[in-house]
């Protein structure tokens, strides 16, 4: 089982992916908290509903969010994952700010995949609350990215722009 | 210039920090060369093909005397005695050490710089003209503004892993000094009669493999509405621009590909979510980020200064001088001065650490203690009085800045080329120092008049070869360089991209070709009319047919067998 960082510390990761060979078609496996992917969520919805009483979302990088939002999903999700195949690969970015912002997510966002150290701070601030390192990386030392900056410039999903929060008489 | 507080300051000083943290890791195995490599990008530094490369931004070209000393500390402590500025307003040195780094960084924080985004696939240092608040042709000042999109686009949370590096030109202007055609993004500011402030915002155009003139989003966006428009752009780019190509991955290429109107139309609908929302500048801000700039304390002088007009007629080197370096300034009785970093034998934009310090001192003595680089990889002194130009000349002539062919043939923009870069494909300096010394003679470089010639070591155009008049673009052709050469390109409002005349040439050649080009031009010229001017009256096939005529081109220069690559 992985190591699940949030701001707040560590705990153990207790949502699955679905099996290999994920057809849409397959028998709904035995278990209680899977991370469905969005093609599987979208044709199985009602019956994976019925099923189980927490429910998980598994976004690839180049996920569509507007069926989501225009089907009202999103209130069924406990977590979401947003998966990064490179962390270079900055659409996840967008996908965490558009879901909290645009959607009003309010459950887990997580980020898996090739997830690292030097992009944590700014994680945090487009959404995510949630982060499964890549193999072989240190979590402990991972938890000191959260203070990298103290103000930057730029809103977020937790806060305003800096020029909206400055006291004016700093200087 | 704008002032840092201690907001600015503390986010320098934590980007050093955290610059430290990730070398030591890189040192220390902890991050593997993939991982560590966009992070050190992020920050500037390359590894090249001698040593490491620095690139320290130098936001939209403005510099204080006490960075340019600061520049000058770093580049005698930790590099070997010189800097090189760019076309986008930067500083590179070519010299430090990885591990010097962070202690390069740490100092230049004191003196509020750094080297955030400097490159790497994010939104890179904004450009913007280097006579902003002194050109008489100025509706806005871009200044303020630009400090606003600096801060904006440092650390920007959503878009620091864009499909490619994503580059904004701002200008205020009635002529185009910025590229602004030829920017990711291109932002031109205008005040229509009775409305507020708006930009123009041109996207998609860019130099390097695939030139793209821009082409108009939207016309008179409030200029309020600027970041989160910006977002909106950015948002479309990150969601959509190609990751799978390298060369297409350029947000040219996305707009292309959807055309301009449905690019458009994503933007919008992306905007109607942003707009209004909490990145909706204010007039606090705006005026709070003014008042950090201040406002020169200019002196009330008559428009021309008797002196100055004195002096130009009684010492011809000094008129020559003034002809070329010193430039209109809508304050009366003083002028915008360049300095030259075009000193014969000095690579193109180089500048050595005692003229680092020169430049500082004549910027202290004579123009608010303030300076700023150019696209053309000069220094501009904003603020000089007429009055004191003859003493100015004479100082800065002692310290070879005073080379006086600014806007000439031999004033050329070129970048380090293959000597330093490791993406360079050919040298660019040893072949610009071959055409300056083959054009030498003053009188016959004024005679030719207004003459842009930019040369790139390859397709990646740093050095705006596709925009020069004369552009020349090294290029490999079975592991031996060659030079391709463009005419008719240019910048300003009708920038748009030259035509390449032909097959391309060894190095050797290069001068001959653009003495022929030149040959060509100086018999067909008509009285007044500029090298362009000419060239779009007769067209290009002139040029071409003297250059290859003589060659017997197509045939005897060029190699035999073509790479099939």
């Amino acid at each position: 089982m992985s190591i699940l960082i949030t701001a707040e510390g560590f705990s153990e990761d207790v949502w699955q992916t679905l099996p290999a060979g994920d057809e849409l078609q397959q028998a709904l496996p035995e278990g209680a908290r899977f991370l469905f992917p969005l093609a599987f969520w979208q044709a199985r919805r009602a019956e994976i509903l019925a099923r189980y009483p927490h429910v998980g979302l598994w976004l690839e990088p180049d996920a569509e969010l507007s069926a989501l939002f225009e089907a009202g999903d999103l209130p069924h999700f406990e977590v979401i994952a947003i998966h990064f195949p490179r962390f270079a690969d900055g659409r996840g970015y967008s996908l965490a700010r558009l879901l909290r912002e645009r959607g009003q997510y309010a459950g887990e966002l997580r980020a898996v995949g090739d997830v690292l150290h030097d992009q944590l701070f700014a994680m945090r601030r487009v959404g995510f609350d949630a982060w499964v390192l890549k193999d072989g990386k240190d979590a402990q030392k991972a938890l000191s990215a959260f203070a990298t900056f103290q103000n930057p410039y730029q809103g977020d999903v937790r806060q305003a722009p800096l020029f909206r929060r400055r006291n004016g008489t700093a200087a | 210039m704008y002032r840092y507080d201690d907001y600015d300051f503390a986010l320098v000083r934590e980007r050093a920090t955290q610059f430290r943290d990730q070398v030591a890791r890189w040192q220390a195995g902890e991050l593997t060369e993939d991982e560590f490599r966009p992070l050190r990008l992020q920050n500037g530094l390359y590894v090249q093909r001698q040593a490491p490369m620095l690139r320290v931004a130098v936001p939209y070209g403005m510099i204080s005397s006490a960075q340019l000393r600061a520049l000058a500390h770093v580049a005698r402590t930790w590099d070997k005695g010189y800097g090189h500025f760019t076309t986008r307003h930067n500083l590179q040195f070519n010299w430090p050490r990885i591990e010097d780094c962070p202690d390069i960084l740490d100092y230049l924080a004191q003196v509020e710089m750094h080297a955030i985004q400097t490159s790497g696939n994010c939104i890179r240092n904004i450009t913007t003209d280097p006579f902003a608040g002194v050109a008489p042709d100025e509706v806005i000042n871009p200044l303020p503004l630009a400090e606003i999109l600096r801060q904006w686009s440092s650390f920007h949370p959503e878009f620091a892993f864009l499909p490619r590096k994503f580059k904004i030109a701002i200008s205020g202007a009635r002529e185009d000094r910025v590229l602004g055609w030829f920017n990711d993004v291109g932002l031109r500011l205008s005040a229509p009669e009775n409305g507020e402030p708006g930009f123009t915002v041109i996207i998609g155009g860019g130099l390097g493999r695939t030139p793209v003139r821009g082409q108009v989003l939207r016309e008179h966006l409030p200029w309020r509405h600027i970041l989160t428009y910006l977002e909106a752009i950015l948002r479309v780019y990150n969601l959509h621009g190609r990751r799978d190509n390298l060369y297409k991955a350029r947000i040219k290429i996305l707009v292309q590909s959807l055309g301009l109107e449905h690019f458009a139309q994503q933007v919008e609908a992306e905007w109607q979510h942003l707009k209004d929302g909490p990145a909706t500048l204010t007039q606090a801000e705006y005026d709070r980020v003014s008042a950090r700039f201040g406002a020169p304390a200019y002196k009330t002088l008559p428009d021309d200064d008797a002196d100055f007009v004195l002096r130009k007629a009684e010492n011809p080197a000094f008129a020559r001088w003034a002809a070329r370096c010193v430039h209109p300034h809508k304050q009366p009785g003083y002028a915008a001065v360049t300095l030259s970093l075009k000193a014969p034998g000095q690579a193109p934009g180089d500048i050595r650490a005692e003229q680092m310090e020169a430049a500082a001192a004549l910027a202290e003595q004579f123009s608010f203690g303030e300076a700023r680089s150019s696209q053309e990889q000069n220094l501009i002194l904003a603020d000089v009085e007429q009055g004191r130009l003859f003493e100015f000349w004479q100082i800065a002539r002692s310290a070879h800045l005073a080379t006086p062919t600014v806007g000439l043939l031999t004033d050329v923009t070129c970048c380090p080329g293959g000597e330093f870069c490791d993406l360079a494909n050919a040298k660019s300096v040893p072949v610009a120092h071959a055409i300056q010394a083959r054009f030498q003679d003053l009188d016959y470089l004024f005679d030719l008049g207004d003459l842009k010639l930019n040369i790139s070591g390859c397709i990646n155009a740093c050095s705006h070869h596709h925009v020069g008049h004369i552009g020349i673009l090294g290029v490999d052709k079975n592991n031996a360089e060659y030079y391709q050469i463009t005419i008719g390109g240019r910048v300003g409002n009708r920038a748009r991209v030259g035509e390449i005349i032909g097959p391309s040439f060894p190095a050797a050649e290069v001068p001959d070709v653009v003495s022929e080009i030149i040959g060509v031009f100086v018999e067909q010229r008509r009285p007044d009319e500029t090298f362009l001017d000419t060239v779009d009256r007769i067209g290009v096939a002139p040029f071409k047919n003297r250059v290859y005529t003589q060659r017997a081109h197509g045939t005897a220069k060029r190699p035999q067998q073509e790479s099939v690559a």
